[in-house]
């Protein structure tokens, strides 16, 4: 598979996950584990385009796919714009569920150009997050959509 | 006020205070964001060994026989260990605290030995190459059980016909009274007397990381290094060291970045005891992070009361006296260092609390159970104790058909009265209650938003407006934990060091979760010494690094680590104008620093810039008189004395609609107005109160830990165990009023419980408040579609 733009080859158990074949063959512990049951979206990353849950994928399934993880998203800059207005509106606090997150909240910027609040709220509440209580997170990614802030 | 006595320096500037009350972004929040932050389980270790725990199946068991032959000779397997084995490196331990008079409890073992007392008790434990392997491992133990009875009820526990440590007597692990006298008569002239019995919902942390440590342990040395999901790092040295038989200066422990604390990670659980004594045993370093199945059945829970509240007041409003009855049960143990008697106790400690009658008698039980257990989370107490006080509160204006606001005005404690002695003997140093209801009360246009809410049901829509006025333990002093034996730090540390590049290193014994400690001593220590922000570096959570100290807990961090910070802050700039005032041969008088230079104070002309300062002083002293020492580096401590907790108070405000058709609440909006004295990051603060504010209203509508008759945990995962997602959340107003603290020079009081401590009786008040013109009521937390219709009498 590709990772971040550079091509992987890796001989794997059939029953590896996806988070846990990027975190432990490949060391980008990025993308987080919080539930391993699908339920909390700390472990988002991207296959061919579109934002899956990495427990509930397997390593095996994404063979041949393009992924990307928040360090890559991270070194071309695709996510600067986000990153940025969640550094100024403190849009994280333990930084946990931050990537996985972003990964969602960039999955709604590559899809719409204008959102309303309860559209963002829709689109990240599959991503858990114990800290902020949302509101922040909300404002952060509508600065970005809408250039509000 | 001459220059050198402001209360924070930088001169000449618009702003005395510097950076004290601006909203600067987090430093640390950089990593974060990208995805290479440090949590436990990014670690990577040569030799590193992974752990996984077989746990109890049942509530109450006898362990008849634990096989381990098939789970040893599995792949990857280094070794499975009993709770005997373990025991032969690590000592158990008794959570008992002397001021808490007649708190009992067994001693507890790292792995339980012969019985199991919960469901998710830990019997064994196997260790392998990795974490699948040991789980595969876990999965080969054979274990033969005996099942014991349980006690899963508060009242059968209380009742005690089934004892479960017979040698303790009872189920009783604490109980406490008070009484101020007087009750009885106050009850009986009484105009007006209301009573209900509030139920409150176990539920627990969900920190998103699950509880996570890893031992290394040095054969050689004799040391152990722990890198630990904790918010107490020096508590762990100390607990690490006794228990396992390591001097204390041979153990060290890391806090690298922690995903969310809540005070999940403040206690000492057995497994982590565990893995420190595994490491030891295999002379190699061992991981373990709970996953999130077995944090549902080991991350402490909380909360779980019942309490019966009596209020007794005048027709005209004037409230004469409490009477609380408050029934807790905590699991088989309590929970060390701590004690599991702490929430019970802040429960009884703060009911009532906001008001001035001065009658007040309460009785709180804290008894054992078979379901896992629980300890301080979030807002211990509080969470109970406000809407203990606040539902009853309304119930007294509802009966009397006074506004619910008025009602309070008429009897929150006056803001000229302090200090004040609460009758359950809490010290208020100065409050500010009817300011900050005032304040609210505009905040939300309290009438316009009545109006609507008429309005609206006459077109059959039910909205309900709840308020809860709250004071909160912060900062606390050494009565909290060291009066009663505990070895916790009450106090803090800091040290300050200026670099040769006239860069400022701060290393603070208070620990980063995420609130934004480090961004704040950063605000502090610039604005102390007269450097700016992008020249601070800040270092938390190591105890071979940092002075000694508490870390985080009990909404500390700023208030005691800020002042300890300032303090440094102060004496560091003092020694480093002695240096410039040796290198210009000026006097000291007549120099100070601002924007990372020496200027003169009166002209503010630059003299020189730190970078040349540090130069001299660490490569050229020959340049210095002989006779004269630069001093760099400074450390300052700082304990809070005076009182024995420096409350702040607030109040919040909900504003909710409820569809009596399906029973589901849906927020509108929620504001908070605060008092939590000088505000460091205003942002930062707001941030803290929000997120205390959405765990409150998961307390109030989502979260329970739901237990079978026999003791099963039935929805101990994220699908099951509902928990606020961005969906359901509103937005919530936050507004302040600043009354520093006169115990410090820095003036901040703590603000990371506040939201959690009130939202869920905002939230229970308005929910009853929606459906009075219904004839409904609701006391049971979590406020479910559920209990709202079966309130309704439509289920």
């Amino acid at each position: 598979m590709t990772v971040n733009g550079s091509p992987v080859r890796r001989r794997i158990p059939a029953r590896q996950h996806l988070v846990d074949f990027l975190r432990e063959e490949l060391g980008l512990t990025g993308s987080h584990i919080g539930c391993e049951h699908g339920v909390c979206g700390a472990c988002t990353v991207r296959v061919d385009g579109d934002i899956v849950r990495g427990c509930l994928m397997l390593a095996v399934q994404a063979n041949g796919c393009k992924v990307d993880t928040i360090e890559g998203l991270s070194d071309s800059g695709e996510l600067e714009a986000l990153q940025k207005a969640f550094h100024e509106r403190n849009a994280l606090q333990c930084g946990f569920c931050t990537p996985g997150m972003l990964m969602a909240a960039q999955d709604l910027v590559l899809q719409k150009a204008r959102c309303s609040r309860e559209e963002i709220k829709r689109h990240i509440s599959g991503n858990y997050c114990r800290c902020t209580g949302y509101q922040a997170i909300v404002d952060a990614i509508e600065q970005v959509l809408n250039g509000q802030g | 006020m001459a220059k050198a006595e402001l209360p924070l320096h930088a001169p000449g500037t618009q702003l005395d205070k510097g950076y004290i009350g601006q909203s600067v972004p987090r430093a640390n929040a950089q990593r974060l964001l990208q995805g290479r932050g440090s949590f436990i389980d990014d670690l990577r270790f040569p030799r590193l060994a992974h752990v996984a725990f077989f746990r109890s199946p049942y509530a109450h068991a006898r362990i008849k026989r634990l096989d381990f032959s098939k789970a040893s000779k599995a792949e990857g397997v280094i070794g499975v260990f009993d709770g005997r084995s373990v025991a032969e490196y690590c000592t158990p331990w008794v959570a008992v605290l002397a001021h808490l008079k007649g708190i009992k409890s067994p001693p507890q073992h790292a792995i339980a030995i012969e019985r199991a007392c919960w469901q998710g008790e830990a019997v064994a434990a196997a260790v392998a190459d990795s974490r699948s392997q040991a789980e595969d491992a876990v999965a080969r133990i054979e274990a033969e059980w005996e099942e014991l009875p349980v006690v899963v009820d508060m009242d059968e526990a209380l009742a005690g016909k089934r004892v479960i440590h017979p040698e303790l007597g009872d189920n009783i692990c604490f109980k406490r009274e008070l009484d101020t006298g007087g009750v009885d008569e106050a009850f009986a002239t009484a105009d007006v007397v209301v009573e209900d019995v509030f139920h409150f919902g176990r539920h627990t942390g969900v920190c998103l990381e699950g509880r996570a440590l890893l031992a290394d342990y040095n054969a050689a040395e004799h040391s152990l290094t722990v890198y630990h999901a904790t918010q107490a790092p020096h508590m762990m040295q100390d607990i690490f060291s006794r228990h396992l038989n390591i001097p204390e200066a041979n153990v060290r422990v890391i806090t690298k970045d922690v995903g969310g604390s809540y005070g999940i990670k403040v206690h000492v659980y057995a497994d982590e005891m565990a893995t420190a004594a595994l490491s030891v045993m295999l002379r190699r370093p061992v991981k373990f992070v709970a996953d999130r199945l077995e944090s549902f059945v080991s991350d402490i829970h909380a909360r779980e009361h019942k309490a019966k509240v009596r209020l007794a007041c005048t027709s005209s409003g004037e409230i004469l006296a409490f009477e609380l009855d408050d029934l807790t049960a905590i699991g088989p143990y309590s929970v060390y260092p701590r004690t599991s008697g702490i929430e019970g106790n802040q429960v009884v400690n703060l009911t009532g609390g906001p008001y001035r009658h001065q009658k007040y008698r309460a009785k709180m039980h804290v008894v054992f159970t078979n379901k896992n257990v629980t300890c301080q989370y979030r807002a211990v107490g509080h969470p109970i104790a406000v809407a203990l006080t606040e539902g009853i509160v309304d119930l007294a204006a509802q009966k009397l058909g006074m506004d619910v606001a008025e009602f309070r005005r008429k009897n929150l404690i006056p803001d000229d009265a302090y200090p004040y002695t609460f009758p359950s003997g809490i010290k208020f140093e100065k409050l500010s209650h009817h300011k900050s209801l005032n304040k609210l009360l505009q905040l939300m246009d309290y009438q316009k938003l009545r109006e609507e809410q008429l309005r609206l049901r006459k077109n059959n829509i039910y909205r309900g407006i709840g308020l809860a006025a709250m004071i909160e333990v912060t900062n606390p002093s050494p009565a909290f934990y060291g009066v009663g034996g505990a070895r916790i730090s009450a106090q803090d540390g800091a040290t300050l060091r200026l670099e040769p590049t006239g860069m400022l290193t701060v290393m603070c014994s208070v620990t980063e979760q995420g609130q934004g400690t480090e961004a704040v001593f950063a605000q502090v220590a610039a604005s102390a010494v007269g450097v700016t922000l992008d020249k601070v570096r800040v270092i938390t959570g190591d105890t071979a690094v940092t002075p000694y100290g508490g870390g985080t807990w009990a909404s500390r961090g700023a208030g005691i680590g800020g002042e300890a910070v300032l303090l440094a802050g102060r004496a560091l700039r003092s020694n480093v104008l002695d240096v410039a005032s040796q290198i210009l041969k000026a006097d000291k008088a007549t120099l100070d620093i601002l924007n990372n230079e020496i200027i003169n104070r009166l002209t503010l002309e630059t003299r020189m810039p730190l970078a040349e300062l540090g130069r001299v002083a660490y490569f050229r002293p020959d340049t210095l008189p002989i006779d004269f020492q630069s001093e760099l580096t400074v450390t300052r401590h700082y304990t809070p004395r005076q009182y024995g907790f420096t409350f702040t108070n607030g109040i919040q405000a909900s504003w909710l609609e409820v569809d009596p058709d399906t029973g589901f609440v849906r927020l509108l909006k929620h504001w908070c107005v605060e008092d939590a004295g000088t505000l460091i990051n205003p942002m930062l603060v707001d941030e803290q109160i929000r997120g205390g504010v959405v765990q409150g209203i998961g307390a109030a509508l989502f979260e329970e830990c739901l237990y079978g008759p026999d003791g099963q945990l039935l929805n101990g995962n994220m699908a099951d165990y509902l928990v606020p997602m961005a969906g359901e959340m509103c937005d919530i107003v936050c507004a302040h009023l600043e009354t520093p603290t006169r115990q410090s020079q820095l003036g901040a009081k703590g603000v990371g419980e506040a939201g959690t401590a009130g939202a869920p009786a905002a939230v229970m008040n308005a929910i009853n408040d929606a459906l009075a013109p219904l004839g409904a009521r609701v006391t049971a937390m979590p406020f479910t579609p559920q209990r709202i219709l079966k309130a309704l009498g439509k289920v």
